[in-house]
């Protein structure tokens, strides 16, 4: 190969190359958009009391064994979320602990269990769909028949929540799937449904950001109430008695009502929705009298990892487009490099 | 046209099978096979230290990651001969082209073996489940590929030995194909190696969290590996099989690894300056520790080989050869290891079972191509120096 085949073979090469990469800005992928029908859960630290009862109704909702953390193994006492846990609620602790949802010398509760976020790493880096984010309710589902088993949705998480039971021989993912196996019987997540307080609350993300907008206006110390179990939409509500198959609730046959309201009094907030822009939003969101940093969340930029990851990754093989240019590039220049000796030798040696 | 004129045309080398060393890797990789067995029937738990926050070890972070940035030799010195035409090097492709592939292959098997649910894991092939948004899924179908090319760009050494002419001449009429897509396919996933690493997003630490340019930054450091192992291969073969040294050849290969290597140092710097995570490199952190080691390995060879004299001496090009290896080994093992931080109480170190596994495998890689160079055609000829 003379320099002029060469010339041209590179030229050839670099202008795939410029191609691919021209291609880039059309390819680029942003952050997906919450799914207009998404549902999830609101978490308000300020009015959990961490009874727990959304732990154990958890386990039970979802058949998890028990795991302990005591000596006498008398009841489930999980510390964390894990390949037996779905969801927990942990306490944060500070000096004296003298008054709830206070940073210094106070204490607080949260939850822990999956985000059900708008735009998944776990999805993203799934390389077999054994993750998938419903296009319609938003809930990220885990499929353990699809799984290999390779834990790179575990590393990839930002709040780290799949996690993979690695002492089994046939082992698999655990996450909350937002309970979605109970739709089917008119039940919704068994967290909030159990839940005292309305600490846990489950509905539509629309419906559930407004409850949240609400009780950030408030004054602490205001007089209000607080909905329990299964906040709807007032269009929702106005569908309850509708005839079968007329509103949607009515199809899906919710056997709550979703009434329940009580009396209370508004406590402290931070003026921060977490979920509302983290990570390109997620389907919980949570209020806090406590920083979330402090209690255990990350402070995440707007941008999801899942966009960036698959922006570089169409950019470089989008449509096939830059490897098939390249390798003809390679295939032209190594055509005319490779002499039929090469896959001789011996011959003359 | 360069003329390719292959005076020491490969041959086997002869000679016993059976030597201590050879017992010792057998054995070595015995163990190896027993724990693995082992960890099919009680899981991963049961040999690993793996846990939640740390669900990737060192058999994904080296045998793969590393091992197979190691097996870059074919690559590095396919894309020199035949798409750069650089002939003189030549008798350098096949034993690299040999060591690469069991380096692959054995990466490969091995993976199946750090799959939870293993005998799920033909779903990445499988239309359907292939999730072609995931890096994972790029690398792994990558990697597949690139060890079936190698097989058949290496079967010309069977071929010979098995007296195969008309198979072998019909192959030769395609080879050219199948040595371009030797080079594209490791290009590809060598890079997206570097890419798994984006979506783990904030849980890098800033030193090795590059963003778009990590594939830039593994593809360049698995081609300068694929040099400096060449270099480290033919030193020791040189001495373990007692043969002369590729001194001369080798002087003006590390001239290009030189090269690639400055401009290597220049973005990897660059990138660290312009995303602003200098700062942290003087942090009193473990990670700053290993980052100012691994950089120190990029950055001696970059001295110790700077002049022609210097890199005509077989002494301080082993030695360069062998601390770029480990440069790129720590490159590797702080981004998925060091540098990965999941949150607090989390903590790896891979268990005596785990490092067992490792070192059984590359025990393997290193018997298997014993074997293979004294059978087959590989190593060039015993040769006069050609200068
Ligand atoms: S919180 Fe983690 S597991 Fe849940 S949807 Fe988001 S990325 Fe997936
Ligand atoms: S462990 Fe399973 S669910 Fe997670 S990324 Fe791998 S294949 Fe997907
Ligand atoms: S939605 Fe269901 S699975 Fe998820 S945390 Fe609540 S109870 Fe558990």
């Amino acid at each position: 190969m003379d320099r002029r085949t060469f010339f041209k073979a590179s030229l050839a090469g670099g202008t795939a190359l410029a191609a691919g990469a021209a291609s880039c800005p059309a390819q680029a992928r942003e952050t997906h958009p919450m799914p207009p029908e998404a549902v999830g859960l609101l978490f308000d630290s300020v009015l959990c009391v961490g009874c727990k009862a959304c732990v154990a109704a958890c386990k039970e909702a979802n058949g998890m064994p028990m795991e302990f953390s005591t000596k006498d193994q008398y009841w489930d006492t999980p510390l964390d979320i894990s390949g037996k846990t779905l969801n927990v609620i942990k306490a944060y602790r500070n000096g004296k602990m003298e008054a709830k949802d206070r940073e210094e010398n106070g204490f607080a509760f949260i939850k822990k269990s999956c985000m059900h976020c708008v735009d998944p790493s776990c999805v993203s880096a799934c390389p077999v769909s054994a993750m998938k984010k419903d296009a319609k309710t938003g809930v990220v589902t885990y499929d353990k028949d699809a799984c290999i088993g390779c834990r790179y949705c575990v590393a990839a998480c930002p709040f780290g929540v799949p996690r993979f039971t690695y002492d089994s021989p046939t082992p698999q993912i655990s996450k909350c799937q937002l309970c979605i196996h109970r739709h089917k019987d008119g039940k919704y997540a068994a967290c909030a449904e159990v839940c005292p307080t309305g600490a846990t609350l489950y509905g539509k993300v629309s419906v559930l950001r407004e409850e949240a907008q609400r009780r950030l206006a408030l004054k602490p110390g205001d007089k209000t109430e607080f909905p329990r179990g299964h906040l709807r939409a007032a269009e929702e509500k106005a569908l309850q008695g509708a005839p079968e198959g007329k509103g949607e609730q009515r199809r899906q046959g919710w056997k709550d009502d979703g009434a329940q309201r009580y009396p209370g009094v508004a406590g402290q907030y931070l003026q921060h929705i977490y979920g509302e822009k983290e990570f390109g939003g997620t389907q919980m969101l949570m209020l806090s009298g406590v920083s979330f940093q402090k209690l255990g969340y990350p402070d995440l930029p707007p941008r999801s990892d899942a966009a960036t990851s698959e922006t570089l990754q169409h950019t470089l093989y989008g449509g096939l487009i830059a490897p098939i240019a390249v390798l003809g590039a390679l295939t032209f220049i190594a055509r005319r490099n490779v002499k039929p000796e090469d896959g001789e030798g011996g011959q003359n040696g | 046209m360069a003329d390719h004129s292959y005076a020491h045309a490969p041959r086997p080398l002869g000679g016993s099978l059976f030597t201590p060393l050879t017992l010792l890797l057998g054995v070595l990789a015995g163990i190896a096979g027993v724990i693995l067995l082992y960890r099919l029937f009680y899981g991963l738990g049961a040999v690993t230290n793996l846990n939640d926050g740390y669900p990737w070890g060192i058999w994904i972070a080296y045998d793969v990651v590393v091992g197979s940035a190691f097996a870059c030799g074919g690559y590095a010195m396919a894309l020199l001969v035949y798409i750069f035409n650089k002939g003189q090097y030549h008798p350098l492709v096949r034993p690299a082209l040999l060591a690469s592939l069991f380096g692959y292959t054995l990466a490969g098997a091995s993976v199946i073996f750090d799959l939870g649910r293993w005998w799920n894991f033909w779903h990445i092939f499988w239309p359907g489940y292939a999730q072609v948004n995931s890096v994972m899924f790029e690398v792994a179908v990558c990697i597949s590929a690139y060890i079936v090319v190698m097989w058949i760009e290496f079967s010309p050494a069977f071929l010979e030995k098995w007296g195969m002419k008309d198979v072998r001449q019909k192959l030769n009429k395609v080879l050219f194909f199948f040595i371009a897509l030797g080079v594209l396919l490791p290009s590809m996933h060598q890079s997206s190696l570097g890419s798994l690493l984006v979506i783990f997003g904030e849980q890098i630490h800033p030193l090795w969290q590059s963003g778009m340019l990590l594939p830039v930054i593994y593809l360049m450091t698995a081609i300068l590996l694929g040099f400096a192992v060449v270099i480290f291969e033919a030193t020791l073969s040189s001495t373990g099989f007692k043969r002369q040294l590729e001194t001369p050849v080798l002087t003006p290969l590390s001239k290009v690894m030189f090269g690639l290597l400055a401009a290597y140092v220049v973005v990897r710097v660059a990138d660290l300056l312009l995303r602003g995570a200098l700062g942290t490199a003087f942090a009193a952190t473990w990670q700053a520790f290993w980052f100012w080691v691994e950089m120190a390995c990029f950055v001696v060879p970059l001295v110790l080989l700077a002049t022609e004299q210097a890199r005509r001496s077989a002494a301080k090009l082993f030695v360069g050869a062998v601390l770029l290896m480990l440069g790129g080994f720590l490159l590797r093992i702080n981004g998925f290891l060091v540098g990965y931080m999941t949150g607090e109480g989390w903590h790896y170190f891979p268990s005596l079972a785990e490092l067992m596994v490792t070192v059984g495998l590359i025990a393997f890689e290193i018997l298997a191509y014993i074997v293979i160079v004294r059978n087959y055609p590989v190593l060039p000829a015993a040769q006069p120096v050609t200068r």
